[in-house]
């Protein structure tokens, strides 16, 4: 009996395929993707309102409240990460495949940072403005998102899928994950308050950067290993 | 692997049974309940009453003889639950599961118990109860991730998938711990009002330090006591449908 050798995809094509769907499902629902942004604008709001509208104090606080708004818009949107593919149990079959969990992860955390981390980013200068914030800090400000947006989705990817068959998981994912978030909010803070001072901020984008190239490389086995146990709980 | 030491290797095997466990730490208990309560006791009264009030700080110093100690025990104790935590998932060994059950809570209890001792202290050295300074702020942020192990264990229903997480997310708070204390640090030594600074505690004479020394000791050994209380009391939770457990509750009836 001759036996039909076995064609399993290629490692590129699983990456591109899994990207490929879950762009298309994203972008499937606009409406989803808006969230995060209209919370992110939402919330920046409220500080002008809640703490004060004069120029000065807005200019000192207005790094940080880019950031933290920043922090609570990822985590919001880490909510649905995995919950859909697990309601239709394709994160069952996700984790059954015979390749290497690690990239399909990869080329999912992917996806969801250009939909929720990269508009975060582009947005940013727009509020940043609006909080009047110094126009030097502006470009530190979004590298340093551009480079911690990414290490907020990975850390996020491991709280949501160790909370992916929980009922609960909303409260309990931000307490999870906030505390991980720490030192990329001082980080990228301090990128653009040092830039709005006319220092250079270098230094803190710098270690950004390591920090992304340390979580992208590792923190996907974390979250292969957490989506095998969350796919049996529930 | 023939590095390692027969006695050891016979150890570790050993460990894979929690009834091992059991058996083996019933005759603990009562010498580290003894020797615990000796070294607290001589530790606490000598160093409340007979050691000399520091130079500076009068005698409000001395809550140091219980802050250090669950301090120290509070960072060691998630330690020991990452190391749990990557026994359990390389070796798949039940006992690191049940150790790391018992010492989160309590890990989380000394993680209090140093934050309040601290604002305790605080208020008569630096006239506030609290101040966001790099220590204490990194405290809280393990008073975080030690409910953050405890609210996902509970939350999870079955023993097993609960271990396996709580051991991911150990291994992945330990390693966040350093980067969490670094960034922290430096965050505040940019901010820092410089209106005060922590007082480290200068080279301090014997009749200071050796007091401080029983009671980290003792407080090491209360900790060990209260952690194998706790795993044998989960060993017999997990293995209650074993025959050696009903065994033992129909005799201790």
């Amino acid at each position: 009996m001759t036996s039909s050798p076995v064609t399993e995809p290629s490692l590129w094509v699983l990456f591109r395929g899994q990207l490929r769907r879950d762009l298309l499902l994203a972008f499937g629902q606009p409406s989803e993707l808006a969230n995060p942004l209209a919370f992110f604008v939402v919330v920046i709001t409220l500080f002008p309102l809640g703490v004060s509208p004069e120029p000065d104090v807005l200019a000192s606080m207005a790094p940080g409240v880019l950031w933290i708004a920043a922090l609570l818009a990822t985590l919001l949107g880490l909510e649905a990460l995995f919950r859909r593919d697990r309601d239709d149990g394709t994160l069952e079959q996700m984790v059954l495949q015979a390749q290497p969990l690690y990239l399909p992860v990869v080329a999912r955390m992917l996806a969801h940072w250009m939909v929720t981390g990269l508009p975060l980013t582009l947005l940013a200068p727009l509020l940043g403005g609006m909080l009047n914030l110094r126009p030097e800090a502006q470009l530190p400000l979004m590298i340093g998102l551009a480079l911690g947006t990414p290490v907020l989705v990975l850390l996020g990817g491991v709280g949501a899928a160790l909370t992916v068959g929980l009922r609960t998981g909303g409260m309990l994912l931000a307490l999870l994950v906030l505390p991980l978030f720490v030192p990329v909010l001082i980080l990228g803070v301090s990128a653009a308050e040092l830039a709005s001072s006319g220092l250079d901020p270098s230094g803190p984008l710098l270690w950004l950067a390591a920090g992304a190239s340390f979580a992208i490389t590792t923190v996907p086995f974390a979250i292969a290993g957490a989506l095998r146990i969350g796919v049996e709980v529930g | 692997m023939n590095y390692i030491p027969e006695g050891l290797r016979r150890l570790w095997h050993r460990m894979g049974s929690p009834r091992w466990f059991y058996e083996t730490t019933g005759s603990w208990v009562p010498w580290l309940g003894v020797a615990a309560a000796l070294l607290i006791g001589v530790g606490t009264v000598w160093g409340l009453a007979y050691a000399p009030p520091d130079y500076l700080q009068g005698n409000s110093f001395r809550i140091i003889y219980i802050h250090v100690p669950a301090a120290y025990l509070a960072q060691a104790g998630y330690m020991l639950m990452a190391v749990c935590g990557v026994v359990l998932l390389v070796w798949r060994m039940k006992l690191a599961d049940m150790v790391m059950a018992t010492v989160a809570p309590i890990g989380a209890a000394f993680t209090f118990l140093a934050l309040v001792t601290g604002a305790i202290w605080g208020k008569p050295t630096w006239g506030t109860y609290w101040i966001w300074d790099a220590r204490i702020t990194s405290v809280l942020i393990l008073l975080f991730l030690y409910l953050g192990i405890m609210g996902l264990r509970r939350a999870i229903e079955r023993p097993e998938a609960a271990g396996r997480a709580c051991a991911i997310l150990a291994i992945v708070g330990v390693i966040n711990i350093p980067i969490i204390q670094y960034s922290v640090d430096w965050w505040m030594t940019l901010h820092q009002p410089a209106t005060f600074t922590i007082t480290e505690a200068p080279a301090m004479p014997a009749s200071m330090w050796i007091p401080l020394l029983l009671n980290v000791l003792g407080f090491n050994l209360l900790f060990a006591l209260s952690v194998i209380q706790g795993t044998r009391t989960e060993v017999l939770v997990r293995e209650r449908r074993t025959r050696w457990v009903t065994e033992l509750c129909r005799q201790e009836r």
